[in-house]
């Protein structure tokens, strides 16, 4: 009788990642690093056009390594609900919902003008608070980090999140939450560390 | 398609021991950008099963061509002209069609066209280094370019990146994100790298390595390299979807 071969029950895996290496911005915004003339734009640098509905906020932030030191080389990406709690999965629509910022090359800060997102359903029906999907990609990052941020001012949403409910260590939750200054929320992120943000699986 | 309703697929999940690790100290900056606590779990809601879109308008003529995207009027870039064609497939098998690819690479000399590459190899004035492309409905993508060099880095005394073309894929769901490299069949540089030794499996890595495809090559014109790019599967939820699947 034969052996059992082993054979895989899908025919492929997902291609490992790589880092994005320290001129990731030649690929993602070639503009912001003095590469013109190819692409009118960098794509993700405007999220909101006039017509956007809901309130205009200004979410900026840094991200630190576990030595304390800024990245000034980081690319950040976010993905969002629009104000009334939907995610526009096409080209065409008055809010994209994603954004691409890279890290300033001095301060080191990322900026997005966007709106604030609203609530969205988790798969068995509790809301989950207002938040924005982050990925962070740069030098030294072998596989691209998924991170989450919420905001200070939505205690109450917060509280009742089934994500932020997942966290075991408690006083992790507060990695997550951005803190409101005017119209701009401000969230810095750190990689590792006494500080090190809650990073997720998904 | 606009959606608020609870996702009707999850993606399967990352098998983090095929990945590269945060941590892999042989490769000196992971050392300090490696979160050390343990990524926390969840099962994917519609933030993470949903993503961007983008449509053939962002994608201009030339936006597949590096050899002429920055190139003065009738001039061309420097170095091996390739091509470079594949599919964008899911852990099925599966076509993944319409989604956004960019690449970008170093120059045939293995130069960067950003100011902090100060490695001695000049830079080509027509060579800019960026490109990007929407797979077809196959799944299917191609590109033009120059074969990019090798190039020492400051990782140790003497390491050598092999030649490579980043790249960065969207799927349909904003998990799906990824940015990889992607590697010519033949280079020795392959197996001393810090950064591809970061993968545990040698099979991921013949995965990210493109093999010379001499039939769709172009007689008297360009090698074509073949490279598919897999990005991570989903499944219905039996009873909210069709019993036999998606």
């Amino acid at each position: 009788m034969a052996t059992p071969i082993e054979r895989p029950l899908y025919p492929v895996k997902e291609s490992a990642s790589q880092t994005a290496g320290p001129y990731v911005h030649i690929g993602l915004t070639p503009n912001f690093c003095g590469i013109t003339g190819v692409y009118d734009t960098d794509l993700g640098a405007t999220m909101v056009t006039d017509q956007t509905k809901g309130e205009r906020i200004t979410l900026e932030g840094r991200v630190f390594d576990g030595g304390g030191y800024l990245l000034t080389d980081a690319l950040v990406e976010i993905w969002q609900a629009d104000a009334d709690g939907i995610y526009h999965q096409t080209a065409e629509s008055d809010f994209s919902g994603w954004g691409r910022a890279p890290a300033h090359a001095e301060t080191g800060i990322f900026r997005f003008e966007t709106v604030k997102p609203g609530r969205v359903a988790f798969p068995d029906g509790r809301m989950q608070a207002p938040h924005i999907n982050v990925w962070i990609a740069a030098r030294g990052i072998n596989l691209g980090l998924n991170t989450r941020i919420y905001f200070d001012d939505e205690a109450e949403a917060n509280a009742a999140d089934p994500v932020l409910g997942r966290i075991e260590h408690r006083d992790r939750v507060t990695t997550l939450i951005a803190r409101r200054d005017g119209n701009s929320y401000i969230h810095d992120i750190h990689l590792q560390g006494p500080q090190e943000t809650v990073f997720f699986d998904i | 398609m606009k959606s608020n309703r609870p996702p009707i697929a999850n993606f399967f999940p990352r098998d983090r021991s095929w990945h590269p690790k945060a941590y892999t100290p042989d490769y000196k900056t992971s050392i300090l950008r490696s979160p050390s606590r343990a990524l926390v779990a969840f099962g994917n809601s519609v933030s993470e099963t949903s993503g961007p879109a983008f449509g053939h308008e962002i994608i201009g003529p030339l936006d597949n061509d590096l050899i002429l995207n920055f190139a003065q009027p009738g001039m061309s870039a420097i170095g091996e002209r390739i091509m470079v064609q594949g599919r964008v497939l899911d852990e099925r098998g599966q076509p993944v069609p319409g989604v956004l690819i960019e690449f970008w690479q170093a120059n045939a000399g293995g130069r960067y066209r950003h100011k902090k590459d100060g490695y001695l190899a000049p830079l080509d004035p027509n060579f800019g280094g960026c490109g990007r492309t929407l797979s077809g409905d196959d799944g299917a993508y191609a590109f033009r370019t120059v074969r990019p060099g090798p190039y020492p880095w400051p990782n140790g005394p003497n390491e050598w990146r092999p030649a490579h073309i980043h790249f960065s894929v969207f799927g349909h769901g904003f998990a799906q994100r990824l940015i990889t490299q992607m590697y010519f069949e033949g280079d020795p540089l392959i197996s001393r790298c810090p950064i591809v030794r970061t993968i545990n499996d040698d099979r991921a890595v013949g995965q990210l390595t493109a093999r010379l495809d001499m039939e769709a090559s172009a007689p008297m014109d360009a090698l074509t390299y073949r490279f598919d790019i897999v990005l991570r599967g989903s499944r219905s939820t039996l009873f909210e979807n069709r019993m036999e699947g998606n």
